[in-house]
């Protein structure tokens, strides 16, 4: 690229990369700030010293969690909603994106499954209508109304985006296997998904991510705390006073009645698991985001 | 083409799917009807008495819906628009910078807030903008007195969206910069053998490069108007602030689940799927028209 490299130029890439780098810290500034409040003494915390590095540097926060066995559990449910979750998304998005990605004369039916199937993610009946659906199939406190409400909710679009992805694909190596006589599954499964490694990652990543995140079904699916997953456990953790008759006061002192450093300890090994999955699916979901959405 | 007897697989590979979301979906549908009934738990939705549209008369009649719905679309448009243009600046931003690794680290840190839960994210920034949190103790160097953040129903919307621009500003920069790859360089070179500085090459190769897929956004978001972000809202406000920051979900989650008044909740909930489903299909259609785009 031709760009001229006088000083004015110069100075302004100073300023913007100045800027950028500003910018980027005020990203990482919340998971900076609860390790540091992790690692500090109770006292500080309570009373405010914290604010960029740890006040009293210790691991009490850290061995008192070893102790919390609840925190533990969670964590367990969370990761076995993550694999039945994804694993799960992972099946069933390819299967159903490619005959979905067929052409109405290849496939006749496609248009009235492409609609109902479009009609399920844009309109739902709400939350009160899914809590007694939920109720009447007796999945109060498993595991599966936390991976299948979720889940179905999340499908469609990664459907899409992989319809998509699957559309670019060159017609050529179809064609050519269907002359050799390659039958629909073996198009799939031998063609398709090995070519559509980019998609089928960023689809994974957003399945993983959201059935890591979700706290609300746990909330509302799950009545005792023994089967709450991660983020439904540390969401009761910050909302513990009684808000119905909470006053200004009350709210101003909020923070120093709970446990704040453990608190932040269970926050900061929260969001460990996605800190070290993203980062290596991004040259996966950069293109298969801009391939499955962008199309020109 | 020897593809004619290939339709049976098909329905065989879609069959798993769509029986998932018949009964995840499809059939929580179905209890809208509590909306138009007199429901009883125990008599369920085949058992309770019809009463009409008794509920929305009801419901029209109440002032905090009213107030409800409007915080939801004040809070909803102001999100919108930023998340909008502050991507789109930053996108400009980082395409002038021309080092490549730097560009990537910016790009992997500004991403992380996205794939963080708004429990944890909430929990965070509670703690941050607390009575006595850091950006309080740093106003206070200043001699300016502390400020009770998310206590304030006056700041309350502001700092829910821009908490939510600040979240998702690196993420939602994909697509622009997947924009701004696709124009052509000999532009910017013709550009600069006519001696044009590099604001005059923003200004008449950048933004005109990236209208279609910048108009083609706004017309998408337009589906997000009653869209004010339920996990957000939940794990950030308290009943301080509910005059300003209470939307639809977080009322209907209170209303049915916490008070116990399905019929009501679920009628709300019915007009915001209803009217939402409308807005999305008009975004759609409006993408079509103007940008041609389809969503599949």
């Amino acid at each position: 690229m031709l760009r001229s490299k006088s000083l004015s130029s110069k100075l302004a890439d100073v300023i913007l990369i100045t800027i950028l780098i500003l910018i980027a810290i005020t990203c990482i500034l919340p998971l900076w700030y609860t390790l540091s409040l992790s690692l500090s003494s109770k006292t500080a915390a309570a009373a405010g010293a914290v604010t960029l590095w740890p006040v009293d540097f210790n691991f009490d926060s850290y061995k008192q969690l070893l102790q919390d066995s609840q925190f533990f559990k969670s964590f367990w449910i969370s990761i076995q909603r993550v694999l039945l979750g994804a694993g799960l998304n992972f099946i069933i998005v390819p299967l159903m994106a490619y005959p979905l990605s067929k052409t109405i004369k290849d496939f006749k039916g496609r248009n009235v499954f492409m609609w109902t199937l479009i009609f399920t993610m844009l309109f739902n009946g709400g939350l009160i209508p899914l809590y007694i659906t939920i109720q009447n199939y007796d999945l109060m406190n498993s595991i599966w109304a936390l991976v299948l409400v979720g889940g179905a909710q999340t499908i469609v679009f990664n459907i899409i985006l992989t319809i998509n992805f699957f559309r670019n694909l060159p017609k050529s190596l179809e064609e050519a296997a269907l002359v050799d006589g390659a039958g629909p599954w073996y198009i799939l499964f031998k063609l398709f998904i090995p070519l559509s490694i980019p998609v089928l990652a960023t689809v994974s990543l957003f399945s993983i991510v959201y059935h890591w995140n979700e706290f609300l079904y746990g909330l509302i699916f799950m009545t005792r705390e023994e089967f709450y997953p991660l983020q439904t456990y540390i969401q009761q953790l910050v909302v513990s006073v009684d808000p119905s008759t909470m006053t200004e006061d009350q709210y101003k002192r909020m923070s120093e009645l709970s446990n704040r450093t453990l608190d932040a300890a269970k926050i900061f090994i929260a969001m460990i698991p996605v800190l070290l999955v993203y980062p290596f699916l991004q040259r996966y979901f950069i293109h298969g985001i801009t391939l499955g959405s962008v199309k020109e | 083409m020897r593809s004619k007897g290939f339709a049976k697989h098909y329905y065989m590979m879609l069959a798993p799917g769509f029986i998932w979301l018949f009964f995840f979906s499809i059939v929580p549908m179905f209890g809208i009807i509590i909306a138009f009934q007199n429901f009883n738990p125990g008599q369920g939705i085949l058992g309770s008495e019809f009463v009409g549209l008794e509920t929305f008369r009801y419901m029209f009649e109440l002032n905090d819906t009213m107030n409800v719905f409007f915080n939801t679309i004040y809070i909803a448009v102001m999100k919108i628009i930023g998340n909008l243009i502050i991507p789109l600046i930053f996108a400009l931003m980082l395409n002038e910078v021309r080092y490549t690794i730097f560009k990537r680290s910016i790009q992997t840190i500004v991403y992380l807030p996205h794939f963080l839960s708004w429990v944890i994210l909430g929990g965070v920034l509670l703690d941050i903008f607390a009575f006595q949190g850091p950006v309080n103790q740093l106003l206070g160097m200043f001699g300016i007195n502390p400020i009770l953040f998310f206590g304030t129903p006056e700041l309350f919307p502001f700092l829910v969206a821009g908490s939510d621009v600040w979240k998702e500003f690196g993420f939602n920069t994909i697509i622009y910069l997947a924009a701004l790859t696709g124009i052509n360089p000999a532009l910017y070179e013709a550009a600069g053998i006519d001696g044009a500085s590099r604001w005059r090459m923003l200004w008449h190769v950048t933004l005109p490069g990236i209208r279609t897929t910048a108009v083609l956004l706004a017309v998408l978001s337009l589906g997000n108007v009653l869209n004010a972000g339920f996990d957000q809202i939940f794990n950030l406000y308290n009943p301080l602030v509910y005059s300003t920051g209470d939307i639809i979900d977080t009322w209907v989650y209170r209303a049915g689940l916490l008070n116990l008044q399905y019929e009501l909740a679920t009628a709300v909930g019915l007009l915001k799927s209803v009217a939402g489903f409308i807005l999305i299909s008009l975004s759609y259609y409006l993408a079509y028209k103007f940008t041609n785009y389809r969503i599949f």
